[in-house]
């Protein structure tokens, strides 16, 4: 029988090839997908989370389990479908137009990921638009804006603008982050959700898809 | 090697509120602590001031002129601030460097009329619209671009710094090498243009940063690098690169190495 939690341990030491090992034989043993997930892939994503924002480990060693954890995702994700689990929220992320910074928006998609939450990654110096178009699109329940310039974090205000325009401001909450920014200027331009860290957003995402589903 | 200090810069949580407070007591402290310890140049960056950039950066540039007589690098991506530092700046205290300016056309066609209307030198990153690439041949290639631009313009070579930007090695384990390599071209093809780094970036999000930021430093001046922003209190740091100078060949006589054992900074 495969042990859930030494799985959560290849993760978090970010050995590879013995979290793809471990998830093929759960799953083998048909294991539920949901179950690999959570007590697998998502519980070592989170003690690297806690870890992470504690400066116990640090960044390489992050990438190092994300690749991990995608390695065992990659093997889960036919296996979740096909038994219709449902990721936890859908969230759409990118950083905004002018802004090139991606190091801190691509810790969170991963986090998310590792959160089991679905992520679409519109990359870098990402237009207000294209941000429409997708949330037109994908239909998420949150979009994740990242800026690390006081010269580009307009760009957050002018998605908001285009939300609003488009009608679909009440559809998608927003979430920001990145250095110049902060909670106040998240209550300036009406954003549900601020995050100082990579970690802290997860929590912050699990915080916001709870009150839409209370709602 | 010229030293440029690194630490009026906002992202730094403390600074940023200070110069929000226009705390002129603090700012000046840091100001003359820097120079003394053996910055030739100070560089003001409060790119993570979203409200009235130009006029805090006037502020900025007035307060520390007070009390220090070396030269300044006004540093931001916004040209309003730029543009205000320049206005008010103290010319009797040598000359700016502008900090800076890309291959983005948006970019060069702001900066370049300022660099002109002071004759100032300037820093060019090697970048463009589509963002840092990853080799060094295409920093190479950027940053060749930018010379010929610059030059064309009339800019002295000698005045053109190129920073081949530093991005953290935890990201990428290449990001030094990349770094050493479009140095190492840039001094080749063009002996005159100066080279220009900030240090402590390459350290970013990894423990014991100083280590790293000490070995980058002596490996970048090896690889042809004239100018460095770092913190210029850490004397270890301070004393690493008199070391690294006389080594390369760089201080006839031991001079300023010897100058610095006497006044106590090795």
């Amino acid at each position: 029988m495969v042990n859930l939690k030494e799985l959560s341990e290849a993760l978090f030491r970010g050995d590879v090839s013995r979290v793809k090992e471990l998830t093929q034989l759960a799953l083998r043993e048909e294991v539920e997908p949901r179950e690999i997930l959570e007590q697998g892939l998502i519980k070592g994503m989170d003690v690297v989370g806690e870890k992470f924002k504690n400066n116990e480990i640090f960044l390489p060693e992050v990438l190092l389990a994300s690749q991990a954890m995608y390695g065992g995702l990659e093997l889960l994700q036919p296996q979740l479908i096909k038994s219709g689990v449902e990721a936890r929220g859908k969230v759409i992320i990118g950083t905004v137009k002018g802004d090139l910074h991606d190091i801190g928006k691509n810790l969170v998609a991963m986090m998310l990921r590792g959160g089991g939450f679905e992520v679409i990654d519109l990359g870098k110096d990402v237009s207000a638009e294209k941000f429409l178009v997708a949330i037109q699109k994908h239909k998420p329940d949150i979009v994740g804006l990242s800026a690390l310039l006081t010269t580009t974090m307009m760009g957050m205000t002018e998605v908001i603008t285009v939300l609003e325009k488009a009608g679909l401001r009440d559809k998608v909450k927003v979430m920001i982050g990145g250095a110049p920014v902060t909670q106040e200027f998240a209550d300036e331009i009406g954003a549900e959700g601020y995050a100082p860290n990579a970690a802290s957003a997860v929590d912050k995402a699990r915080e916001l898809i709870h009150s839409l589903r209370r709602k | 090697m010229l030293i440029i200090g690194e630490k009026i810069n906002s992202s730094r949580k403390n600074i940023k509120e200070k110069v929000e407070n226009k705390d002129t007591e603090f700012i000046q402290e840091l100001a003359r602590k820097q120079v003394e310890g053996g910055a030739q140049m100070l560089d003001l960056n409060i790119g993570t001031i979203r409200k009235n950039e130009p006029e805090r950066m006037q502020w900025l540039v007035r307060t520390v002129q007070e009390v220090v007589d070396v030269p300044l690098c006004i540093d931001s991506p916004n040209y309003e601030a730029i543009k205000a530092g320049l206005e008010i700046y103290n010319w009797d205290k040598g000359k700016v460097l502008i900090n800076s300016v890309t291959a983005e056309r948006e970019k060069l066609k702001l900066i370049l009329p300022l660099v002109k209307k002071y004759q100032c030198p300037v820093v060019a990153l090697t970048m463009n619209e589509d963002g840092i690439p990853q080799g060094f041949q295409e920093r190479f290639k950027i940053a060749d671009k930018l010379i010929k631009k610059l030059t064309n313009e009339g800019i002295p070579a000698q005045d053109i710094y190129i920073d081949p930007l530093t991005l953290p090695v935890s990201t990428n384990i290449q990001n030094a090498n990349i770094v050493l390599e479009t140095l190492k071209r840039v001094k080749d093809s063009y002996p005159k243009v100066k080279t220009i780094i900030g240090l402590s970036n390459i350290s970013y999000g990894l423990p014991e940063r100083r280590l790293l930021n000490q070995s980058f430093v002596v490996l970048a001046r090896a690889s042809g690098l004239d100018a460095v922003i770092l913190d210029s209190t850490d004397k270890d740091l301070m004393a690493l690169i008199k070391a690294t100078d006389l080594l390369l060949g760089k201080d006839e006589f031991c001079a300023h190495y010897l100058q610095a054992f006497r006044e106590g900074r090795l």
